[in-house]
């Protein structure tokens, strides 16, 4: 049969699509709503403007993001049901729970507040005003974890069995699907790795707007002291959360790596393409050579890493893949009739060319974003480290300090400035990379040990419809994606607006048009503080 | 009674709520071309949805996921088996969403005219497709023994089913102009009013031919007073209309939407999904439904959250209840 053209092979492709695009949208959705929350947090608690201004700035950016996370997110809901009936029969009971929690708890908070955030600025006071960006903040962060719970059963089903009549996955415990110890782990390392990513955007952004100050004030040019202000704000808060975020993210895939290998062995042989059992057993960080062959010409090895990653020590055995398949194989033929048996070794392998890469371009890109924002951070430092003819205001461009005395060469602070603009998308990439290791480093099953990934398609849907219903979503993706790109350079270019006043009294919760109580006319009024 | 059906009243509930609140959205956004004269006034009726309308699609998600968690098999089937419609429903969806939020992010003619159109669109052909794939739901589609949809999309192209894709269409947009005139002030009200006076005269007509042909096709005793209510609410809403009582008016089209959406679950109980193959491979509220442990959780978090997002949305009607003229838009004056 020709592969290409394989029920799954589409469907694969479309959900891999639709998919790694929403969780573009995602993390820093996740990020910049928390990060704008707390500039406001800062400005209802200091009313010192620039974190007006930080506050409006981001959170337009976030507006724009968010805006095409929902519209992304539709798409999954129903995906399931469109591409992947039997895969929605089977895991139903179980799966079906933490989507409709995801959508009670999760979307309503987020959908409403956000409405409130956005159109809220006079007519509710401040600190409620403020309260309603938390709760957005709190949405998106619960709307990942029950998605993620949902994830985490099908890289590890718990709490469940398997009905002997309809030979359907039945849920038996909520608890074990919501708080096994992959869901808990995937969300600590999802979230972490979010914050890296806003972190990083809003490093890169304070950069470009300081290094533009920068050479206007070099040119003699006059800049705007304000917006320096807020953008240096930005860019040490973002500079200290790509610190504790990054650590964050490296020890909550180091744990996420241990729990993977004990429930998934096969992914870590796939992620190293270790296809011999070793002991210890070594983690190349680089290879060149068909890894898929298992014959790396030149590579670039730490001996015992790939223990340390699996066992937390230098020299335990890790099975390779050759290993690892044939025990699954042999498990598969014996007790699993529902996972349509082959008891062929080679069908149980992964892409162990994506697995392999997949998983060194997530880290490589992903702490990358983490060393800058160690070198920002020490490099932008202030005051007391410094000595006092260096020191910058609140209000200047920070000068690259590498110690006391010396600022770095100009050459170098041009391309610091230049190199955090770069790699602000870098934990996009990485994040993207994850997830395509973590789906297809399970493969062939969707899930783990239960279902095969061939067994889940829809039987009904036609090769036609599923090409007709991939070129549409790519196309339209496509396109939405230059629109939002080109909107978000234009805002995030303009920067921050800082001749808009904050209001000038608390707005008092009767509403905008008048006194308490609705009194005044309908007729009379003010124009919208926002409006579409 | 099974908790099985009772998740079959839920999830009629949500979908009451989707289509009473989308269903003015889709109103709205249809009206910006039917109603408005210039910019000024289609911001007016785009802001009169602008802090709710994200809120009032979540209904929908609701809907699709309460159906995978209660009905796997519905989910399954009525997705893969209206698999192009559904194409069609999220593409507008995505479209209108990004519309409203991205239009007037930039103060250019061209970019604003695009969306516009996008918003027209992406509203009108939902508010006709949702009523083609419900019409097609309790009349019954091609189903095999395996529970999948066999059938074709021309077969979801039936003449009953059209006139229920005109039915939700037009009911909307009644709705919509009704809700238009309750949150506008000014010259737009009064002819949002007129409009809605038409509109509703047509809806009328539509609606009790459409419900009449359910009712021989698949009714039965408590369907039929489902749609006594429904007509009576949708006479008593032209009324109101007639008379400027535009709350009122509001609430009996609300009443209608919801009766409609009951009429159809009515005529559709116990079955979710009828199979026009053989009877015997229908989907019912038994044989496609969860386990009673899934059932039972899930009663516990409908029922401690339904309340409690009922309360807050209806506080964001509130906060935003006042009415929108063109003094209230920005830039404008
Ligand atoms: C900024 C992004 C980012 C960065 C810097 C890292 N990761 Fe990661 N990683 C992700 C973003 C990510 C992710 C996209 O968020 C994934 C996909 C699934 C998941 O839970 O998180 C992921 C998955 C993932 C998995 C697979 C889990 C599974 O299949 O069940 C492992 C083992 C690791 N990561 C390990 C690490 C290690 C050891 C890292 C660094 C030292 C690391 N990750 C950095
Ligand atoms: C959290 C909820 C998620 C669920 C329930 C889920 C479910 C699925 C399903 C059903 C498939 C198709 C079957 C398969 O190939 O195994 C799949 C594949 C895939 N998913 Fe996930 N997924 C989730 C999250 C993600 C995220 C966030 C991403 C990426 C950003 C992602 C990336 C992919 C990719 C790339 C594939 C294609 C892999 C392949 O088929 O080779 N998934 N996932
Ligand atoms: C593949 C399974 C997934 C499904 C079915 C899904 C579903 C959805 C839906 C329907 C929305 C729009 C909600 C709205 O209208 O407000 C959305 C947005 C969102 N999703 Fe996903 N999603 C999936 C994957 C993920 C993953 C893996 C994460 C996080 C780890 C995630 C986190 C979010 C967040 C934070 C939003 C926020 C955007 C918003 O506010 O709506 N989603 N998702």
């Amino acid at each position: 049969m020709n592969l290409a053209l394989a029920p799954e092979t589409l469907a694969r492709w479309q959900f891999g699509i639709t998919t790694v695009y929403h969780f573009l949208f995602v993390p820093l959705t996740i990020s910049l709503s928390a990060i704008t929350a707390g500039f406001e947090t800062a400005w209802v608690r200091t009313s010192k403007e620039k974190y007006f201004h930080a506050t409006k700035f981001w959170g337009k950016l976030f507006l724009i993001n968010i805006a095409m996370g929902v519209v992304t997110g539709i798409v999954q809901e129903f995906q399931f049901g469109m591409n992947w009936s039997d895969y929605s029969r089977f895991v139903g009971d179980v799966f079906g729970a933490p989507l409709a929690m995801e959508a009670l708890i999760a979307f309503f908070f987020e959908s409403t507040f956000i409405g409130l955030w956005i159109f809220g600025w006079d007519k509710l006071p401040k600190k409620l005003h403020c309260a309603c960006i938390w709760i957005v903040s709190i949405g998106t962060i619960l709307s990942a974890y029950f998605i993620l719970a949902a994830n985490s059963w099908m890289q590890h089903p718990v709490g469940y069995t398997i009905d002997p009549h309809t030979h359907k996955a039945r849920l038996d415990s909520i608890w074990a699907v919501l708080t096994q110890n992959t869901t808990q782990v995937q969300m600590l390392h999802t979230m972490t790795a979010s914050f890296l990513t806003g972190a990083a955007f809003v490093v890169g952004i304070a950069s470009f707007h300081l290094w533009k100050a920068k050479r206007k004030q070099a040119a003699g040019e006059p800049t705007d002291a304000k917006k320096i202000g807020v953008m240096r704000s930005s860019l040490r808060t973002g500079l200290v959360l790509a610190v504790i975020f990054g650590l964050g993210t490296a020890i909550s895939g180091d744990t996420l790596g241990k729990v993977m290998f004990e429930q998934q062995p096969m992914k870590m042989a796939a992620a190293e393409a270790l296809w011999d059992t070793q002991a210890p057993a070594p983690f190349s960080v680089f290879a060149i050579g068909d890894v898929a062959k298992g014959h790396n010409s030149v590579e670039l090895s730490i001996p015992g890493l790939l223990s340390f990653l699996s066992h937390s020590n230098f020299h335990q055995a890790v099975p390779g893949i050759n290993n690892v398949a044939k025990m699954e194989a042999a498990k598969a033929a014996i007790d699993l009739p529902l996972a349509r048996h082959d008891g062929n070794p080679k069908d149980y392998i992964p892409n162990i060319f994506v697995t392999f890469w997949g998983f060194r371009l997530m880290i490589g890109f992903g702490m990358s974003s983490f060393v800058a924002g160690l070198i920002g951070l020490w490099t932008t430092r202030r005051r007391h480290w410094l000595a006092p003819e260096h020191r910058t205001g609140d209000e200047e461009v920070p000068r690259l300090m590498l110690t006391p005395n010396r600022e770095m060469s100009t050459f170098f602070t041009k391309w610091s400035w230049r190199i955090s603009l770069l790699t602000m998308g870098f934990p996009l990439i990485a994040n993207s990379f994850g997830w395509i290791f973590t789906e297809m480093g399970r493969q062939p099953w969707v899930v783990y040990g239960l279902m095969k990934t061939r067994s889940a398609v829809s039987p009904g849907v036609s090769q036609a419809e599923v090409i007709i219903s991939m070129s549409v979503f790519t196309v339209l993706y496509a396109i939405l994606a230059v629109v939002e790109v080109r909107l978000m350079a234009r805002y995030a270019k303009a920067g921050p607006n800082v001749e808009e006043q904050p209001p000038a009294e608390d707005p008092r919760f009767g509403g905008p048009y008048g006194g308490a109580g609705g009194t005044v006319s309908e007729e009379s009024g003010k124009p919208m503080a926002f409006a579409y | 009674m099974h908790l099985h059906d009772v998740w079959f009243v839920l999830i009629a509930v949500v979908w009451t709520g989707y289509f009473f609140l989308e269903g003015f959205d889709f109103g709205i956004g249809i009206l910006t071309k039917l109603l408005a004269r210039d910019e000024t006034e289609r911001r007016i009726l785009i802001n009169t949805i602008g802090p709710v309308w994200d809120g009032n699609e979540v209904w929908l998600l609701t809907a699709g996921g309460a159906t995978f968690a209660a009905f796997p098999d519905w989910y399954a089937t009525l997705f893969s088996g209206f698999y192009l419609p559904l194409l069609l429903i999220l593409v507008c969806l995505i479209v209108r969403g990004v519309a409203f939020e991205y239009r007037a992010k930039r103060d250019d003619e061209r970019w604003k005219r695009n969306w516009e159109h996008a918003i027209f669109w992406a509203s009108l052909l939902p508010a006709f497709l949702w009523g083609v794939a419900f019409a097609n739901i309790v009349r019954g589609v091609p189903i095999d023994a395996a529970k999948n949809f066999t059938g074709s999309v021309l077969d979801l192209l039936n003449p009953y089913a059209l006139l229920g894709g005109v039915v939700t269409l037009v009911l909307f947009t009644f709705h919509g102009s009704v809700f238009a005139a309750l949150k506008t002030l000014g010259e737009i009200r009064a002819r949002a009013r007129s409009l809605a006076a038409v509109l509703g005269l047509v809806t009328t007509g539509v609606a009790s031919v459409f419900l009449l042909w359910t009712q021989v096709h698949s009714g039965n005793g408590r369907s039929l007073g489902a749609l006594v209510l429904a007509i009576a609410a949708l006479v008593l809403a032209v009324v109101f209309n007639r008379l400027g009582r535009e709350g009122w008016a509001f609430t009996y089209s609300g009443v209608t939407i919801a009766a409609v959406v009951a009429m159809l679950f009515l005529a559709l109980f116990p079955d979710v999904m009828p199979s026009t193959t053989d009877p015997a491979w229908s989907l019912t509220v038994s044989n496609a439904s969860s386990s009673p442990y899934t059932l039972t959780i899930m009663t516990w978090v409908a029922g401690f959250m339904t309340p409690v997002v009922l309360v807050y949305q209806a506080w964001t009607y509130w906060v935003f209840r006042r009415r929108i003229g063109a003094h209230h838009i920005p830039g404008t004056h």
